[in-house]
Formats: structure tokens, sequence, C-alpha cells
């Protein structure tokens, strides 16, 4: 079972640039939430976004990870809010 | 059943379900928190909606995941297009755009969009 440390590195290495900040909801290392800022998901719908981070970890899900809960954004560009 | 008949059955459900929620238990007894959370937000948007329960047989699941090509459960389906699972619905709800996605009216105790979830849908907080 990944810790959420390497669940960080394996995204952030994956996308780079990308922030991530994993935590375990749970306490069993099992059910975790990631949070990652990337600027590459700018113009992408989120289910987009997300597939790119589940990518990463293509089989593990409901597998080794039981569940990963993802938050997704980027960066505004400057001049937009 | 063989494979390929679950796979066309939830092919059929997705292609003529308007809105169609595939998740673990029943919308009345959901089996998992995040398949509860979804069947809580859809309820409250007041849409008619379809749910297929993908426990009784893992081969439900493996066929879903192929079609959607999305690892996990709960899956919404609008229009015969995979909105998202659980945190894309929550956030879309939060947002409003799940109303306007749903084509619905928002929940008239919802605020407009540009504010944070207030005091609205307490059973989504239950964690």
């Amino acid at each position: 079972m990944p810790t959420t440390d390497e669940v960080k590195e394996r995204i952030e290495r994956a996308l780079p640039g990308a922030k991530a900040s994993v935590t375990d909801l749970t306490g069993g290392g099992d059910h975790l939430r990631a949070e990652v800022v990337y600027d590459g998901f700018a113009g992408l719908s989120r289910i987009e976004q997300h597939r790119l981070v589940y990518d990463i970890f293509n089989g593990e899900i409901g597998g080794a990870i039981h569940a990963l809960s993802l938050k997704t954004s980027f960066e505004a560009p400057e001049g937009e809010t | 059943m063989t494979d390929e008949q679950i796979r066309d059955e939830i092919q059929r459900a997705i292609s003529e379900e308007r809105v169609m929620l595939f998740m673990k238990g029943t919308p009345d007894m959901p089996r998992c928190g995040f398949s509860a959370r979804v069947a809580q937000i859809l309820n409250a948007t007041g849409v008619d909606y379809a749910a297929m329960d993908i426990l009784p047989d893992p081969r439900i699941r493996e066929q879903l995941s192929g079609l959607s090509g999305w690892p996990t459960i709960p899956q919404l389906f609008v229009k015969g297009e995979l909105v998202g699972g659980c945190d894309i619905v929550t956030e879309m709800f939060e947002s409003g755009e799940l109303s306007e996605t749903l084509g619905v009216e928002q929940p008239a105790r919802a605020e407009p969009a540009v504010q944070q979830t207030p005091a609205q849908a307490p059973p989504l907080q239950i964690e």
C-alpha cells in the first residue's frame, strides 16, 4: 500500500511542476485524498483533470488504494481571478 | 449472464437513462459513503434518475470501468456522458453547476454560485 508521501511523489513526478498534498482520510492508509495544483489542468474538464491523476495509479485504485479522493485546480493566469 | 450481456445492459442504461447513477447499494440503502453522498445530492436536486447497484456481481464494475475508463464507484452519467464520481459531483453541486448539467432548477435554498456553500444540504455534512 503506497504511503501518502509516495503518492505525492508519484503525482509530482508524473505531472511536471504540479504541487500535490496528500492526506490519509482514515488513518488506515487506504482512503487517501490528494489536492493537486497543476498548470496542465487549464482548459481541461474536471473529468479529464481527474483522469490525468487516476492514470498515474493505473489499476491500483480500487485495489491497493481503496479510494483516492481528488481535488484538482490550476493557478489562474495573470489578470484573471 | 455473459460478460457481453452485462456490458450491453450497462451500455443500454447509460444511453437510455437521462440521469444514470452506478453505485454501491441503492439510493434507499447505499452501501458506501461515497455512493450515499451522490444519491443524496441527486435527491436534493429533485431530478429523476435511475440507479444500478454494482455489488451483486463483480463483473458489473469491471465492465462499467472498462466502458467509462473511470476506476471508482460511484459514477454519474447524464445524457450518456460521464459527469464524474463523488468528488466532482460534490464540487459541481456546491458551485451550482450540477443543476445546470442536470437541467433542473437549483434548489431554492441554494445560493448563487459565487457564494461558498451556505447552510444548505445539511445531510451532506455528516462525516
